[in-house]
């Protein structure tokens, strides 16, 4: 985010992190009593990546068996990239890693943000080039509404209620250097 | 010299690597590398360029450049229609502006072309809304060729910064030699062509390069080896006196190959004369990549096509 824009963006800390950190708990734990440990986590980029290795960790720690996790590039398969696209400005490709085959599988994707459910869309049609998993199932981190598409989660971390022009910001410390939540709302022209 | 990726390729058309800099040759690459691994996956097929349509234009001879295009367009799921001098009204005395005209009719989105003539592409470029993509003009560039023999160079030793590149036979008509050149120079890496005299371009000095008449003494410390063929369509006369003796003297043998760096690998962009250029031995050798270019060739196109999808920009339209 540029300095001008966070001049213009007032910031309201909705998860610090030590919330963050039980939320994270919390997720493993529904994970677990779902499903059991019988699962690959794909995490989405970018911050689906660090939250999905995360659920991983908690999800070894309570079961003592390893979790495998994966990562996935949905770019390919968004539905603004290409011809639609208005200038040539192409999102920068990142790699897909999946540690086994996904059939027969049961698979939770895992992102920081659901709002649109685009990006999940593609998600599914990136997984449904890999193979058959036995069930797709997600958990994100914050959804904030304002869905485009028939689409819901089965683990939610925390449901914040929103307007649509809000900015919802999850940072991690693997990418951001730092854990917390923030909502910013556009702070008023000239007040 | 670290090269920095580019964050965009903001251009409409890609008709040679004279035009590119280094950053946004190094984005193609980057993005060949993530593209590489579509073939690997059980279902060889991305949805991106879904409703694009390409029309490969190919007015000379083409095998496996045109199937790579080919290739590529089909992995990223463009609609793809196939157009050859042979056969079309090009034999029949249409000049390229009334063909591209009428392809244009069709509305594509790009136009792959590959021309006799230096310089069509850029021509055509100008001429239609279409991204253009040069699949080799004449004897002057072909730049998904250098791209693809830079990738498979990178994927091998890392880096392309420092590397020893012997270009070697017929570079005065070779549009690969050319392409080559601007590429390698660009990316840090020191290029020495190799020919008989009567072989060598005129211009060799604006390229950077050495040059040598002799296989020797260019093949000490090479990490790369790339041979070219003779290209008999394209000279009006014979340059040389017979194939044996080009055999002689400037084919890639087992013996000559033990010249160069330990770690040396051999490129050739086909198709090969075997027993003219290079040995069997070496063309089939554990030094040879040969095969890795043809692969790799088909994710170069891939990133290309991906990258120029989309409008131009507005930064593009303005100048």
């Amino acid at each position: 985010m540029t300095a001008d824009k966070a001049s213009r963006t007032a910031l309201t800390e909705v998860l610090d992190e030590a919330a963050m950190g039980r939320t994270v708990a919390r997720m493993a734990a529904e994970i677990l009593e779902r499903d059991g440990d019988s699962l690959m986590l794909v995490g989405i980029h970018t911050r689906g990546i660090p939250l999905a290795d995360r659920l991983a960790r908690a999800l070894g720690e309570a079961t003592g068996r390893e979790v495998p996790v994966g990562r996935l590039d949905i770019t390919l398969y968004r539905d603004d990239v290409g011809p639609w696209r208005p200038a040539h400005q192409q999102p920068v490709l990142k790699k897909t890693v999946l540690p086994d085959s996904i059939d027969d599988q049961v698979i939770y994707l895992v992102d920081d943000v659901l709002f649109t459910g685009r990006t999940i869309r593609a998600a599914l049609d990136t997984l449904a080039d890999w193979g058959r998993p036995t069930a797709v199932r997600l958990a994100v981190l914050i959804d904030r509404g304002h869905r485009e598409l028939p689409i819901a989660a089965d683990v939610v971390g925390k449901a914040l209620d929103t307007t649509r022009d809000e900015d919802v910001q999850v940072r991690l410390t693997e990418v951001d250097g730092e854990d917390g939540v923030w909502i910013g709302r556009e702070a008023d022209n000239g007040g | 010299m670290v090269v920095e990726s580019a964050t965009a390729l903001a251009r409409k058309d890609v008709v040679g690597i004279s035009q590119l800099d280094a950053g946004e040759i190094q984005l193609i690459l980057d993005t060949a590398e993530e593209l590489l691994d579509v073939a690997k996956r059980p279902i060889k097929k991305v949805p991106t360029l879904r409703g694009s349509t390409v029309v490969n234009l190919f007015m000379e001879p083409s095998t496996r450049t045109r199937f790579s295009f080919e290739v590529a367009e089909k992995r990223l799921s463009a609609d793809t229609l196939n157009f050859s001098a042979s056969g079309s009204s090009v034999s029949k005395g249409e000049t390229l502006f009334d063909t591209a005209q009428n392809l244009m009719a069709m509305a594509p989105d790009f136009i792959v072309i590959r021309h006799p003539n230096s310089g069509a592409p850029h021509r055509l470029a100008q001429e239609v809304p279409a991204s253009i993509i040069n699949a080799g003009d004449g004897i002057n560039e072909h730049p998904t060729q250098a791209l693809l023999d830079a990738f498979t160079m990178r994927q091998h030793f890392g880096s392309l910064e420092g590397l020893k590149v012997v270009v070697a036979g017929d570079i005065r008509h070779s549009r690969v030699a050319r392409s080559n050149a601007f590429l390698l120079d660009k990316m840090g890496a020191e290029v020495r062509f190799v020919a008989p005299a009567s072989l060598l371009p005129l211009e060799v000095e604006e390229l950077g390069v050495s040059t040598f008449l002799r296989l020797e003494p260019a093949l000490e410390d090479a990490d790369v080896v790339m041979m070219l063929r003779i290209q008999l369509e394209r000279q009006k006369r014979v340059n040389f006196p017979s194939m044996r003796e080009y055999f002689d003297f400037f084919a890639l043998t087992p013996e000559r190959l033990k010249l160069a760096a330990d770690r040396a690998v051999v490129l050739h962009p086909g198709p090969m004369n075997r027993g003219v250029e290079i040995d069997s031995l070496v063309a089939d050798g554990s030094q040879s990549l040969i095969l890795e270019q043809v692969t790799n060739g088909v994710a170069v196109r891939m990133a290309i096509l991906y990258l120029l999808a989309g409008g131009p920009s507005e930064a593009a339209s303005d100048s």
